[in-house]
């Protein structure tokens, strides 16, 4: 029995006007699933290359949450994407020779070489670095509402998560203080049924993830996570009722990982039905659809957004690979800062 | 300068450094209203108010994590855990994102984990732990041992303004035990400059935290018989003065160092080892380790007796070094 709200699909453009989007923004949304789908898809390429070092992980399905979730952010709002989350980085404006460096452990990536895969941020975008233990990026998530709240800012912070990560602790313990203090947090789960090879069913007995947020004194709320409007409309709401003083949110988008854990991984154990069946409900084939029909997209628009993001990339490319690899010399370099390195804007 | 315990040291500059920055706050278990379960934050609320002065859930996980996010949102977060055993729950925030994160993504993350830590009073195994070699093993992480009020309250005020997390371990032995003269204004200690507790010629003890005092009164004993002692307080481990060490072996060519947290894996092997690769040619002895047996903190009086150096301990390595 779910206890979490389960989200309305938007259905037409006036109602994404009321949600705070115009045409012109729902292009950007649109071109910034593309790019980030195509990020995915080069690197995967680079990959095969022999140009990625260690593995490579993507987020292919996942475009719709995290573009929807990253487009209802406010300019200063803040939050730890996590590596299903290409679309939040795309969306904040990181860009992708960037990222395509990071892949490649070249020195201008956003770690330096330091890190690798999506383990990146850009914190003057607003995003913090995830590490590989999930969930601990939603306690950093709810130090940074700490931090707002203190301070007394009409700021939010956004904390992802994955439904195999809501096993952890570290997401109770967030949820738990961010609840009894009403911190200006939401919470995102990246719900897309696979922890690795586990199904959602030997992850947690609830229906929903979303089912716990009455636990922790909070509103749930289940998304179609391939709905990119029904997302970012849930995603302000829940923005903007924290940034009021309403207190966190728990959104789970529910999707399908289409691909394997990290790109050794065939997901054998992923029924073929499944895939076929969220192959159908592609998020970017669908708001392709959507804009045809209730947007009235143009095939001139169409093509001029596929090119805009075909050269994008290959100037992206090309660059990234001109980028140097880091000096062996400084390998213990940055392991401390100095006290300089606070005299950043949000260190003040 | 007034004379103050150990405790009112730490509380002092606690409160001088939030009262000069507003960006300084505190959290931890009952922090607030009760003042901590030491008392070090009694009275704090009532000042700075219960948005500063933060009683969290027994959550330490969601302490030091919450505390790294609020860093990088510029504030300079002062945790509190009830005792430093509880650090254990919060590892991975301290090992996996804090000490990383400047490496990694370059953003400085400067908070600061108070740790009651040390035994020597019936605390068992879980109130009464030295874990600060662990954290001087990882990267990223300032280790902060303060022995003296003085230092305890200059170390603690730079802990909160360096840009990095800090662990700073208050041995809770000393925090009314021990009473000295300490500065009423502002300042800070500089990390990674020992402190010479005792000047002497013939044999150097290494130590830092309650074992000073163990050192002192063994001093005393064997300067009685004709030996004298120099004792050198680290104050930190990460950084560590590896200068005055291997200054101090060169002086008086006999090493002992002496700590509280168990031998194996303790930080004295690092001191050791460094004084063998730097300093082996003005060594008159082999370097001597006096540590704590390689066994959990036990509970019953003879056995915590048995298990922290004791006095007695350290005269007895000191007698062997100064026959070698």
């Amino acid at each position: 029995m779910a206890i979490a709200r389960e989200a309305e699909p938007v259905s037409s453009l006036r109602e994404v006007k009321e949600a705070g989007l115009d045409r012109e923004d729902l292009l950007g949304v649109y071109r910034n699933m593309l790019i980030t789908r195509a990020i995915e898809e080069r690197g995967h390429i680079l990959y095969k290359q022999g140009k990625i070092p260690g593995s490579f992980y993507t987020g292919r399905g996942n475009e719709a949450a995290s573009v929807g979730v990253a487009t209802a952010m406010g300019p200063d709002d803040v939050g730890t994407p996590l590596h299903r989350d290409m679309g939040v980085h795309v969306t904040r404006g990181v860009e992708p020779w960037r990222i395509f460096a990071q892949y490649m452990g070249r020195a201008d990536g956003p770690t330096r070489g330091r890190d690798g895969n999506v383990h990146m941020a850009d914190a003057n975008l607003g995003l913090i670095a995830m590490v590989s233990h999930l969930p601990a990026m939603l306690p950093v998530a709810v130090g940074c509402a700490l931090a707002f709240r203190i301070r007394e800012e009409r700021r939010v912070a956004v904390g992802w998560f994955g439904e195999g990560a809501s096993a952890r602790g570290d997401a109770h313990e967030a949820m738990t203080f961010a609840g009894v203090r009403k911190l200006p947090v939401v919470f995102v789960c990246d719900n897309n049924q696979w922890a690795y090879s586990t199904p959602t069913h030997l992850e947690f007995a609830t229906e929903h993830v979303a089912d716990r947020a009455q636990a922790y004194g909070f509103e749930g709320v289940v998304l179609d996570g391939n709905d990119v409007l029904a997302v970012y409309r849930e995603t302000k709401r829940a923005i903007e009722a924290a940034r009021s003083g309403g207190g966190p949110t728990l959104l789970e988008c529910l999707t399908l990982r289409m691909e394997g854990h990290a790109v050794h991984d065939d997901a054998f154990y992923v029924p073929k039905d499944l895939f076929e069946e969220w192959a159908k409900v592609d998020p970017i084939e669908r708001f392709r659809t959507w804009l045809l029909e209730n947007a009235e997209l143009s095939e001139d628009e169409e093509d001029e957004i596929q090119a805009s993001v075909k050269k994008l990339l290959n100037d992206a490319l090309h660059r990234a690979e001109e980028s140097p690899l880091p000096d062996p010399a400084s390998v213990t370099e940055g392991v401390f800062a100095t006290p300089e390195e606070l005299d950043t804007p949000h260190h003040k | 300068m007034a004379e103050k315990t150990y405790l009112q040291a730490i509380s002092d500059g606690l409160r001088q450094e939030m009262r000069a920055d507003k960006r300084v706050f505190v959290i931890g278990q009952d922090v607030g209203v009760y003042g901590g379960a030491f008392k070090v934050t009694l009275g704090f609320q009532e000042e700075f108010g219960p948005w500063r002065v933060i009683d969290a859930p027994l959550a330490e996980t969601a302490i030091v994590g919450s505390c790294t996010g609020a860093a990088i949102m510029g504030m300079r977060p002062v945790a509190e855990m009830q005792f430093a055993d509880f650090i254990s729950c919060a590892w991975d925030h301290l090992v996996t994102v804090a000490a990383k994160q400047r490496y990694r993504a370059g953003t400085p993350v400067p908070i600061t984990v108070r740790l009651p830590s040390g035994g020597g009073f019936s605390g068992g195994p879980f109130h009464s732990q030295n874990p600060e070699s662990s954290f001087a093993h990882v990267a990223g992480l300032k280790v902060i041992c303060p022995a003296t009020p003085e230092d305890a309250k200059g170390l603690l005020a730079a802990a909160i303004q360096d840009p990095n997390p800090c662990l700073y371990f208050e041995h809770k032995h000393l925090y009314r035990r021990i009473k000295a003269e300490v500065p009423d204004e502002r300042y800070t200690t500089p990390f990674g400059k020992a402190r010479v507790h005792r000047e002497g010629d013939d044999i150097s003890v290494i130590t830092w935290g309650a074992m000073v005092y163990a050192a002192d009164e063994a001093a005393a004993q064997l300067d009685a018989e004709g030996v004298s002692i120099e004792i050198l307080d680290l104050r930190t481990l990460i950084p560590w003065d590896k200068d005055a060490v291997l200054e101090s072996a060169s002086k008086t060519s006999k090493v002992l160092v002496l700590h509280e947290d168990t031998r194996t894996g303790g930080f004295g092997a690092e001191i050791a080892a460094t004084i063998a690769e730097e300093g082996f040619e003005d060594l008159d002895a082999p370097v001597k380790r006096i540590a704590a047996p390689d066994s959990p903190v036990p509970f019953s009086p003879p056995l915590e007796k048995a298990f922290i150096p004791q006095v007695d301990d350290v005269v007895s390595g000191l007698r062997e070094l100064a026959e070698y």
